[in-house]
């Protein structure tokens, strides 16, 4: 299976996927560790894929999505954002509603 | 300081405006090391992008240094009216 099979895989197969630095546990990098927290706040179940664990991934998901960048969050197998956009959504308490459109329970106030 | 890895501001500020003529262009030096910064870019082809493209938008115009030399660049965007 090639890394890009792999990563639509995992999108595909669980609701909400997290592309992180380190783990939900031990975020290692100040962004992933951002987004892990907005996701446990608004309680949003998700699985975290740690990329350290492979170059491989690690360059393989910035070709999936042409982001530069890591953390990547994914909803439903849809590219929402990196740290910058997940914070701006969450803050805009667009977050919320856009997880709520896409049937995953959230706290809806937040 | 030195030349070693990360972007000036104004290297930054240049090929942004150099990809969008018409944007305004506001960056904020976040740790002082070249690598970690916060920009915010106004430009009106931003009209009708959602945040994902704007933002690639942006990343594009810095020819691929992003994630690589350029470590962080938190991002914030839009549309002269906002």
């Amino acid at each position: 299976m090639s890394i890009q099979d792999f990563i639509k895989n995992e999108v595909t197969s669980n609701d909400v996927v997290l592309f992180m630095k380190g783990t939900p546990q031990f975020p290692q990098c100040g962004f992933s560790g951002q987004v892990v927290q907005i996701l446990d706040y608004v309680g949003a179940p998700y699985k975290g894929i740690n990329v350290l664990d492979s170059a491989e991934l690690r360059d393989g998901i910035k070709q999936y999505a042409s982001w530069p960048t890591i953390p990547q969050l994914y909803v439903k197998g849809e590219f929402v954002g990196g740290a910058d956009i997940v914070r701006e959504m969450f803050q805009a308490g667009e977050l919320q509603s856009f997880m709520n459109e896409k049937g995953i329970k959230v706290a809806a106030k937040a | 300081m030195g030349k070693e890895a990360g972007m000036e501001a104004a290297e930054i500020e240049r090929l942004i405006k150099e990809a969008l003529p018409d944007a305004s262009v506001e960056i904020r030096d976040l740790a002082g090391d070249n690598n970690h910064y916060a920009a915010t870019v106004i430009s009106n082809s931003f009209k009708g992008k959602t945040r994902v493209q704007q933002h690639q938008m942006v990343y594009a115009a810095l020819k691929g240094q992003m994630g690589g030399v350029l470590h962080a660049l938190a991002l914030q965007t839009g549309t002269p009216e906002g």
